[in-house]
């Protein structure tokens, strides 16, 4: 396969997820900047967000203080925003475009009814109770593309590099937010910060999923293992990896080629698959995310370097 | 409408009640189908072609940058003896323009003949002395032609232009045979229509053809297109996913040691045919143009190593010039010694003084067009100008004469078609695709384009042309029984 064309696919998963996962973490931080409201503590529920979606210097160096109604805006319609909701969209169907004939019919319309539908809406789409309407859409928008990807690409070299780019994403999305909140699951933090961790839980969707794992309160522990650790939350940071790691063994096996991606993501699996929550707390859960998220970084480049460049 | 001093136009299907044999089966289906059901047709065929993605991107006009061609379900027919005359003709110019390419990038024999001015070939932009003295694999310059016919009556055929460079279009002519097809399966069984949907493995076949020795026995073959900005991408990424073969971008490639390679994700792949869809000028930053981020650097070296091919090949735009077309009848006659089966439209050249003042003076009555333009860009209809219009026109050409030609406004051709106001008759042109690799092939008719506007002749589909599927019946339809009620 052409490395433009796998860059492409690559890129086309990680902005589609990307745009959804900005949705997740906006729905979830807006509940709490409501609640927090009150307590005159809205901001640094926006700021954390600006912080684990990667462009607070962006956002502080064009907007300067954060309030509710800027934050909300640079997330979700703002072109300046390369990670906003219609920035990703945006360069999804760019890429989606780019590599046409590698998609199926109902992937592509997935990807372009969305862009077309975007393109439609003025800025009142986010604005008051009209915004938790489109963050819902924003979601089931992405699902919508995971789900004709899965049913109906061929499980061939275009669908791994697909995959590559949504998990390696989601695994990143993950560590961010949980990072942005790492702070609540100091054992040290008094008072404790249940709705810290609530909210980290409802950025990745997996509040239900806890109930059904552990049938308990919540608990900072439980929450960074689920988020972190376990092997059965298809969102947290373990399981993301794994399957980067497997996906990158099975295109090494289809190209014939691999790289120092292969033994990052190798050791970065086998890592978070020894790992136990009591040491990682103890250690310090932002020492450990900020590791992951830089090995993230890595990987990403190492990726680019041996099969999406062309060098 | 303006006041028109165009003859009538010769219907295809037929005038005063009186149907051409070929139209019979369709001029019956006609009668019996409704408006609504064609306005369902139409409409199904939009949503047909919307949802393949087929669009053509149209610059310098607001709106849709992805607007779809207007498609229209009528079809347009040419019986099997029209269509051999028309192939043996086509075949005929394909042969006389590429020995016109090997003798004008050689010899130069037709210019010592003295009968082509060797300033209007040597001095052409489309002239590219990188390749003086260069013979392409095979000797195949123009792997792929489209050359542009209009009909003005039974027998009435004329070339009004040549494209000798990278015509597009194909790609339309095949998805028109499919959307006829799924929209009309009993009318399309009912006529024994001639296949065109191995057209993709014919263009293959070309380009294997004329891969270089070096290239072993399955050469690689590639589809280089400018990217998904131009406006015949989609048409690239069909042609490619056709073919089976990778659609790449410049920056896709990249040369070594005079080998061509591209950057696949199990690392470089060499390529041996490169099927290239961006002009010129933009192939080669280093033997063309340096800004160009379009092309390979090294690519025109590579080439003439003859370690790559390149169709069609550079300079091929030479013979498609039209200040050339004038004289390619000429070519037919002094490379093939036969008399050309295919006319060309009379025309005049504005940079003669005699023919300047006879285009001025008759202004109201020509076609006048920029001698290098396409898509239907700066031309004037003399007929539906307004007086204004003319004049302005006419200080255009004074200006700068070298940068026009004219001729007389044709009375195209006319076939039915749907229209707001139910049928009515449009006129049409014809661009069958021409193959040149180990011979020459031409697919069974070509496209149709149609002018939806009444009484327009321009077809572009940059100036609002539509498309017709195009039928070559396998054969003439027996005329009807002495006496038959007919139908």
């Amino acid at each position: 396969m052409l490395s433009r064309t796998a860059d492409s696919l690559f890129w086309l998963g990680r902005y589609t997820e990307r745009a959804g996962n900005v949705a997740r973490g906006l729905s979830a931080t807006w509940r709490m900047a409501m609640l927090a409201a009150p307590r005159g503590k809205a901001e640094e529920e926006w700021r954390a967000l600006l912080v684990a979606t990667g462009g607070a210097p962006g956002f502080l160096a064009r907007h300067g203080p954060v309030t509710q109604a800027s934050a909300i805006h640079w997330l979700t319609l703002d072109a300046e925003n390369p990670s906003s909701i219609a920035s990703c969209l945006e360069a999804a169907r760019r890429n989606a475009r780019a590599v046409r004939t590698a998609l199926t019919v109902d992937m592509w319309a997935a990807i372009n009814d969305t862009w077309s539908e975007l393109r439609k809406v003025g800025p009142d789409v986010v604005s008051g109770d009209r915004l938790a309407g489109f963050l819902d859409w924003v979601q089931a928008r992405t699902l919508l593309f995971n789900g004709a990807a899965t049913d109906t690409m061929l499980r061939d070299e275009a669908w791994h590099f697909v995959r590559l780019g949504t998990l390696l994403e989601r695994g990143d999305n993950t560590a961010r937010l949980l990072d942005a909140r790492h702070a609540a699951f100091d054992p040290k933090t008094d008072p404790p910060d249940p709705s810290s961790w609530q909210a980290a839980l409802r950025a990745v969707s997996a509040l239900r999923a806890y109930q059904h794992v552990f049938r308990a309160r919540l608990s900072p522990e439980r929450v960074a293992d689920l988020l972190l650790l376990r092997p059965e939350l298809p969102r947290s940071v373990r399981a993301c990896h794994q399957r980067v790691h497997g996906l990158l063994e099975t295109i090494a096996g289809i190209t014939g080629r691999r790289g120092d991606c292969h033994e990052t993501a190798q050791a970065l699996r086998a890592d978070l698959a020894s790992a136990r929550i009591e040491e990682v707390l103890q250690g310090g859960l932002h020492a450990t995310l900020t590791r992951i998220i830089d090995t993230n970084l890595r990987l990403g480049g190492e990726i680019t370097a041996l099969y999406l460049s062309g060098r | 409408m303006p006041e028109t001093t165009v003859p009538p136009a010769f219907d295809e299907l037929g005038t005063g009640g009186e149907v051409r044999p070929a139209y019979a089966g369709i001029a019956r289906y006609l009668a019996a189908a409704g408006r609504e059901e064609l306005d369902a047709k139409r409409r199904e065929a939009e949503a047909l072609f919307r949802r393949i993605g087929i669009t053509f991107a149209v610059y310098t006009e607001g709106g849709d940058p992805e607007r779809l061609i207007p498609f229209d379900v009528i079809p347009r027919i040419l019986s099997r003896s029209e269509w051999e005359r028309l192939s043996a003709g086509l075949v005929q110019r394909v042969r006389a323009l590429n020995a016109f390419l090997s003798d004008v990038y050689g010899p130069r024999r037709i210019l010592e003949a003295g009968l082509i001015p060797a300033d209007l070939v040597l001095r052409n932009e489309g002239y590219r002395p990188e390749m003086i003295g260069f013979t392409p694999p095979g000797g195949v310059w123009t792997h792929v032609s489209g050359i542009d016919l209009v009909r003005t009556g039974p027998d009435a055929f004329y070339v009004l232009e040549d494209n000798c460079r990278t015509p597009s279009g194909v790609s339309y002519m095949l998805e028109n045979r499919e959307a006829m097809l799924r929209l009309f399966p009993d009318l399309c069984a009912a006529h024994r229509i001639a296949p065109i949907g191995h057209y993709p493995e014919e263009l293959l076949e070309t380009l294997k053809a004329v891969a270089p020795a070096s290239a072993g026995p399955d050469p690689t073959v590639v589809v280089l297109t400018p990217g998904p900005f131009n406006s015949a991408y989609y048409e690239h990424s069909f042609l490619a996913d056709e073919m089976g073969v990778e659609l790449v971008e410049g920056a896709d490639l990249f040369v070594e040691d005079d080998t061509v390679f591209m950057r696949t994700t199990a690392g470089p792949k060499r390529v041996d045919v490169i099927y290239r869809r961006i002009d010129d000028e933009y192939l080669d930053p280093e033997a063309f143009r340096p800004d160009s981020v379009l092309g390979v650097a090294g690519l025109m070296r590579a080439y003439k190593a003859g370690r790559v091919a390149l169709a069609n090949a550079p300079g091929a735009g030479v013979a498609d010039d039209k200040s050339v077309y004038p004289y390619v009848p000429a070519m037919v006659r002094f490379y093939l010694g036969e008399e050309p089966i295919l006319a060309n439209v009379p025309t005049y050249q504005c940079e003669k003084p005699e023919d300047l003042a006879f285009v001025l003076a008759n202004l109201d009555k020509l076609v006048v067009k920029l001698a290098r333009g396409s898509g239907g860009y700066g031309m004037l209809v003399g007929p539906h100008a307004t007086q204004a219009e003319r004049e302005e026109f006419a200080a255009r050409i004074t200006a700068r004469p070298a940068d026009y030609i004219a001729q007389p406004t044709l009375a195209l051709s006319t076939v039915p078609t749907v229209v707001n106001g139910g049928i009515a008759p449009r006129h049409v042109d014809l661009r069958p695709y021409i193959l040149f690799g180990r011979e020459i092939r031409v697919v069974p008719g070509g496209l149709t384009r149609v002018a939806l506007r009444e009484g327009s002749l321009v077809v572009n589909s940059s100036q609002g042309g539509g498309t017709k599927d195009t039928w070559v019946l396998e054969e003439d339809p027996a005329p009807p029984a002495e006496g038959s009620a007919g139908c």
